[in-house]
């Protein structure tokens, strides 16, 4: 049996890192597939750092905070800098270079995003950026269907935020789309 | 003044009747631990919460300030915590089935309530999420420092349950069985949980009402004037009458003979603490619950609680898979200690590993039934920087002692 998948969502707070952890692990639910999610964050409700560990597997998952991650997701400078270490030698990098100018090393698989600057030219705000990094990484490691992300977007924020959030969504998916070709 | 408050307590008595709704039907969901909690204590029949938010247990509280009153239940922000724990034994004594929620500081500033509600054998339930102390500490981040003081906190010999679930899906059932168990023995039960699990999320299937187990507590038969509020029948279980009944008695935090009323007599003193003692020590079986994993052939054991088991379980996996025979035995009732299961485990292994987020509490109670110079020696890992002790250093230490 494969083992389980373990994702860290990284960046500081207010970033919205913990809701996408939510319906990450939400999709897998969907999935029916077995998750857990946990979270670390500092007492500030912006700034500081920020957390969200996603596993997804198919038997019992015991400890539930990813320790060597398949894919690792930084949307700071600082969160990049602290995880990148601890990202196995086959996992995928992720990042945000409109905040992350500097890798500490190098990963085998790198996908540098200006997520934050895109979704603030095509939608005119910074706040769908999770939602945004968050398609990316799912079109591009597999680890939930895209339908189920869609589902438990849907499930997740407010009816008002659906059809902006569906619009990052977008926006993520065909990023990918155009990394992957 | 005097009708407001028998309309209260009318209203209170209304409520113990109160099914839970039943269009509530759980499937397969992502809970929170915390979440969890709030759900099992509305399935185990919960109807009135007075409590002050704290982190990481707040959204305990928030459920169910929305939840219980659209189900007839009663949901009261008090002022402080010290008020919580009186308003839940209050609540209780009117035969309302009550619980509060809170975290270290809240936990401490509840001693004394908790030691009222113990002396008077008033069913209530504390769920207390753990965070780093001492003080106020880290708010936000994972400890495992009120291991003893679940047992000692409150002044005076008293007698302590006390239950430590490990994922979401435990977190529901032994919520139910804090109250439960609450109902069954009279007491104030506590439920410890780690900050991780409190704000962990996992997919787990609710059973359906219908076959979860609620206990709710023995009503007496008796005609009110022969009535003993403390009257000791068989395990030291006694029937309780709720006010507004018809049935009168006292309720003193002082030393009480069995209708309630004070006493300095020794006799009567001894009779009242023995019967504390022995409702929790003639009743370890029903009381002790432990997990018991990969035990049979194993060298190595790792006692551990809580989070810090998940970590074991996962090392111990690791351990298997390169043929080290090591095992793991966890405690879901932390208070009465699991004394026997324990015992069996020093003298079957060598080495005993003790993982914990503090420094030095678990240890301590193994260590007390360390007879022999034949049993397993004791290891004990602590970590107390808000963070969590892995796997991998769980496996490091195993492969250190094979």
């Amino acid at each position: 049996m494969a083992k389980p998948y373990e994702i860290r969502l990284s960046g500081s707070g207010g970033q919205g890192l913990i809701l996408a952890g939510i319906i990450l692990a939400k999709a897998a639910v969907y999935d029916k597939r077995r998750v857990t999610q946990t979270q670390s964050y500092g007492p500030e409700s912006r700034g500081g750092y920020s957390r969200a560990d996603v596993i997804v597997g198919d038997s019992e998952i015991y400890f539930p905070e990813a320790t060597q991650f398949d894919c690792l997701l930084a949307l700071t400078q600082e969160a990049c800098d602290v995880y990148l270490f601890d990202l196995k030698d086959d996992g995928i990098l992720i990042i945000d270079t409109t905040y992350v100018k500097n890798l500490s090393m190098t990963a085998e698989n790198t996908f540098e995003i200006p997520f934050t600057e895109v979704v603030i030219k095509e939608l005119g705000s910074p706040i769908t950026a999770n939602i945004c990094s968050l398609a990316f990484l799912v079109k591009v490691t597999g680890v939930v269907k895209t339908e189920s992300l869609k589902k438990a977007i849907a499930d997740s924020v407010k009816p008002a935020f659906v059809d902006l959030n569906y619009k990052a969504m977008e926006l993520g998916f065909q990023l990918a789309d155009l990394h992957l070709k | 003044m005097a009708t407001k408050k028998l309309k209260s307590t009318e209203y209170l008595k209304s409520l113990v009747k109160t099914e839970p709704a039943p269009e509530e039907k759980h499937r397969i969901a992502l809970l929170q631990g915390n979440q969890a909690v709030a759900y099992g204590a509305m399935d185990a029949g919960v109807n009135f919460f007075a409590g002050y938010p704290i982190t990481p247990s707040t959204e305990i509280a928030e459920i169910l300030s929305e939840e219980l009153p659209k189900r007839g239940g009663v949901y009261v922000q008090m002022e402080d915590e010290i008020a919580s724990i009186c308003a839940i034994t209050g609540a209780s004594l009117t035969g309302a089935k009550a619980l509060t929620a809170t975290s270290g500081p809240g936990f401490s500033l509840m001693q004394e309530g908790i030691g009222y509600a113990k002396i008077t054998e008033t069913p209530c339930v504390v769920v207390n999420v753990q965070r780093m102390g001492p003080s106020t500490g880290m708010p936000t981040s994972p400890a495992q420092g009120d291991i003893m003081q679940a047992k000692w906190g409150s002044h005076g010999d008293s007698p302590a349950i006390v239950l430590y679930p490990d994922s979401v899906r435990e977190s529901y059932e032994l919520t139910i069985r804090a109250v439960n168990l609450s109902e069954k023995y009279r007491t104030c039960v506590i439920l410890l949980l780690d900050e991780v699990i409190g704000h962990m999320r996992e997919a787990v299937t609710l059973p359906d009402l219908a076959n979860v187990r609620v206990i709710s507590r023995i009503k007496p038969t008796v005609p009110p004037h022969w009535y003993k509020h403390y009257d000791e029948n068989q395990k030291y279980l006694s029937p309780l009458a709720s006010y507004g009944e018809g049935y009168r008695f006292h309720v003193t935090g002082l030393t009480h003979d069995s209708h309630g009323f004070p006493t300095n007599k020794p006799s009567e003193a001894h009779e009242m603490m023995e019967r504390l003692r022995k409702k929790i020590t003639h009743n370890i079986r029903d009381l002790v619950q432990i997990e018991s994993r990969e035990m049979e052939d194993a060298k190595i054991a790792i006692f551990a609680a809580g989070i810090m088991s998940r970590a074991a379980k996962q090392a111990v996996a690791q351990a298997r898979a390169e043929g080290i025979p090591v095992g793991i035995l966890r405690p879901l009732t932390i208070w009465p200690f699991p004394d026997d299961a324990v015992r069996k485990m020093l003298r079957n292994v060598d080495t005993v590993i003790v993982p914990e987020l503090n420094q030095g509490q678990l240890i301590h109670e193994i260590r007390r039934l360390t007879k022999d110079k034949s049993d397993g020696d004791l290891i004990s890992m602590q970590r107390c920087d808000g963070a969590l002790i892995t796997p991998n250093e769980i496996l490091r230490k195993i492969k250190e002692v094979h």
